[in-house]
């Protein structure tokens, strides 16, 4: 048990040192190994109850936190809603207040509006991890791409990161910014203008490009973004076609990054939009494993903030 | 009722002078350096200030339609705790004052139940749907000082000019609330740095500035008098500049918010810090510093904008825009500006009081013999703990909440009655 992490909220990665961070990729670590073992349970947050409160769609990032917790043999409840019926009824502070009612120990949640996590903290009292909320952040997606990348290169110092798609929609990016630049990387966002939210520079410290193979140019890492169909209609950006002519991860295209680059996506992925089949199932590709790893994050948060026994 | 004031420093014209205040039933009767007359009561104002009562050109009492957020009684008592002896209330009610028997329900429960003076602001469109044109002329001889569909914006150019025209026939001030809602969306603060680290979706300056620049050119072209409200961006203070030098009857206020919070202050979530417009940059906030020094900016307006708590505790997304304002005015500006020798106390007693009273043609505004006896005594050197217990308003949404600020309001006389006295 570390008393650091005990009762810790994880809103996004700014509350975190990179010592830190560190600390929990060397938990992830152990966790792994866990997953990968034919009995994959182990007693430790016996007693503990986890809720997992969806007020906006997301069955994998769900199943990832109810495995994370089921694994550490907490007990688990799922709370879904739409944001609309959040609306005509209860009221986030009604809903804590009776989720609270029946003994929620963590809270994890995932929600439209950015600060939401701070909310139900506020109305509970009780840790909240963010399993994303809005355009404001993702952290344990981003801890999870950042163990992806540790475990396969071994530090994120010096490396360039270059991450391309919908930037001003994405809250992975905005949680990975912090956190991989907190580990020494050098990140790269690139997309469309109008998909590029103003004073990236300034805010994170980070280089902006608009042009894709200036941005992959060198690089280490790749991401790519899920390119969502509804930007069109906001007049953000023009056709599918256009945008993957631009801004598609091709083995074309990834003739400017470094040789045998590590490709990342967050899933879910459009194939044949922001990146092709040939890349995305290439040996270079982590995409999967990201998957797995993400179940291992969330397990060593859990451990880690509520105190389980070693 | 007679009431003596002594040993004040009392505010008149720009300066503070050791004075003996009578004020006799509806009037200030003598101003002298020693009254010793009977009166019904007495005030020791010692190490105490007397200012003209401030005058508010922009606030919400939602009332008729929303008294769960505010009255007429309790806005108006708000208004007095902070020091006002006079508020303008928007139209954005429910039903939308935009009819004769609306203004005259306004006026006659603030006369009788009121702690301060209430002017109405009619709406500029019927239903403030931004349609069609309200009876304006109407509610003109019915007594209101403006109109206005504040909240909402003419987004039809067309339709604009035409209520600028029609405003300007009847010699009526046309306020408007600069917005264009497709540059705003569905944004939540400003568009700036803030926007950009926490996702919340951005307001930019061009929402207003855009509008801005429309209504300029339309009044000019209406020969129209045009209040821009709660002005925000650097941007916008240099298009009223351009206005003013051609001498074009353009005003505009501020608010104590946009003069001392920014973006940064959003970053905490609290939806006490949501309101329209957003709280922009520091290099905008600084803006709006220098343009009130100057004189750019014509008056400060508080925006109070009461909301209950059950609808700010929600979501920043879902949460309504605005903050209460009355009772935090002065004493936040006095602390924050004042204080720290950013403006002039002067600055800030004439942007509350000569100065709104001359953008609207309104009475009040200053103290002098024979002028209303609309004051409020305030003391510098005291504090006030601004809680939730001890809010006059109905609504506590205030990002100020549970702070101690610097001045204490003691008493506030309208028309020569004490509507407020500190207990």
């Amino acid at each position: 048990m570390n008393p650091q992490f005990l009762g810790r909220n994880v809103f996004d990665l700014d509350d975190y040192s990179r010592e830190e961070i560190l600390y929990i990729l060397e938990a992830a670590k152990g966790m792994k190994e866990i997953n990968l073992r034919e009995y994959k349970k182990i007693p430790t947050l016996r007693g503990k109850t986890v809720c997992t409160l969806f007020v906006e769609n997301s069955t994998r990032t769900r199943m990832s936190f109810e495995l994370a917790a089921n694994r550490l043999s907490a007990d688990v409840v799922s709370f879904q809603a739409s944001v609309s019926a959040l609306q005509k009824g209860e009221s986030l502070q009604d809903t804590v207040y009776t989720l609270n009612a029946m003994g929620i120990d963590l809270y994890c949640i995932r929600h439209s509006s950015p600060g939401s996590p701070q909310m139900v903290n506020k109305y509970s009292g009780k840790p909240v991890i963010n399993g994303g909320d809005g355009r404001h952040a993702h952290p344990t997606q981003a801890l999870l791409d950042i163990f992806s990348i540790w475990e396969k290169l071994g530090s994120l110092k010096g490396l360039k990161v270059t991450i391309v798609g919908d930037i001003l929609n994405s809250r992975v990016v905005r949680s990975n910014l912090i956190g991989m630049q907190k580990l020494g990387a050098k990140v790269t966002v690139c997309g469309p203008k109008t998909l590029m939210p103003g004073n990236m520079e300034s805010v994170y410290g980070c280089k902006v490009e608009y042009d894709l193979a200036r941005a992959l140019s060198g690089a280490d890492v790749v991401m790519g973004l899920r390119m969502q169909l509804e930007r069109m209609s906001e007049g953000l950006f023009p056709s599918l076609e256009e945008y993957s002519k631009h801004y598609v991860l091709s083995a074309e295209t990834l003739k400017y990054a470094k040789k045998n680059a590590l490709i990342m996506h967050p899933g879910p992925m459009n194939r044949g939009v922001e990146i092709l089949p040939e890349i995305a199932d290439s040996s270079q590709s982590v995409i999967v494993e990201q998957v797995a790893n993400g179940v291992a994050i969330r397990m060593a948060l859990m451990f880690l903030i509520l105190g389980g026994k070693a | 009722m007679k009431i003596i004031i002594k040993n004040a420093e009392v505010y008149i014209a720009g300066k503070l002078v050791k004075k003996d205040l009578l004020i006799d039933r509806k009037r200030i009767a003598k101003i002298e350096n020693r009254i010793d007359e009977k009166a019904d009561k007495m005030i020791d104002a010692r190490g105490c200030c007397v200012f003209p009562g401030f005058i508010d050109l922009h606030a919400h009492l939602r009332d008729p339609g929303q008294t769960y957020k505010e009255d007429i009684v309790s806005g108006t008592k708000s208004a007095a705790k902070g020091g006002f002896t006079a508020v303008c209330a928007m139209p954005n009610t429910e039903p939308v004052t935009d009819n004769i028997a609306s203004v005259e329900y306004i006026q006659l429960r603030a006369k009788e139940h009121g702690s301060a003076r209430v002017y109405v602001v009619g709406a500029l469109t019927k239903q403030s749907k931004g349609e069609e044109i309200s009876e304006m002329a109407t509610m003109k001889s019915g007594g209101i000082v403006a109109v206005s569909d504040d909240g909402k914006c003419v987004q039809n150019a067309r339709l604009m000019l035409s209520c600028l025209r029609y405003a300007s026939n009847f010699d009526i001030p046309v306020i408007v609330h600069p917005e264009d809602y497709a540059l705003a969306g569905k944004g939540q603060i400003h568009g700036g740095k803030v926007a950009t680290q926490t996702g919340l979706s951005g307001i930019s300056g061009l929402a207003e500035e855009v509008i801005i620049a429309r209504d300029i050119m339309l009044a000019e072209s209406a020969g129209a008098r045009l209040h821009i409200a709660h002005i925000s961006t650097a941007k916008s203070l240099e298009l009223v500049r351009a206005a003013k030098a051609k001498g074009l009857p353009v005003t505009c206020e501020v608010t104590p918010h946009h003069l001392v919070l920014t973006e940064e202050a959003c970053l905490t979530f609290d939806t006490n810090t949501k309101m329209k417009p957003p709280l922009r940059s520091e290099k905008d906030r600084q803006a709006c510093v220098e343009a009130l020094k100057e004189g750019l900016i014509d008056c400060i307006a508080t925006d109070h904008a009461p909301h209950a708590d059950f609808e700010k505790e929600r979501e920043f997304d879902h949460a309504p825009f605005g903050i209460i304002g009355f009772e935090t005015a002065f004493a936040v500006l006095y602390q924050e500006l004042v204080l720290k020798g950013i403006i002039s106390l002067e600055t800030l007693v004439d942007s509350l009081t000569s100065r709104p009273a001359q953008t609207l043609r309104l009475p009040g505004g200053e103290i002098k013999p024979g002028g209303m006896a609309d004051i409020t005594i305030i003391n510098l050197k005291e504090k006030t703990l601004f809680s939730k217990e001890n809010i006059a308003s109905k609504s506590k949404n205030s990002p100020w909440l549970e702070r101690e600020l610097a001045s204490r309001v003691l008493y506030t006389i309208v028309g020569g009655n004490i509507s407020y006295q500190d207990q």
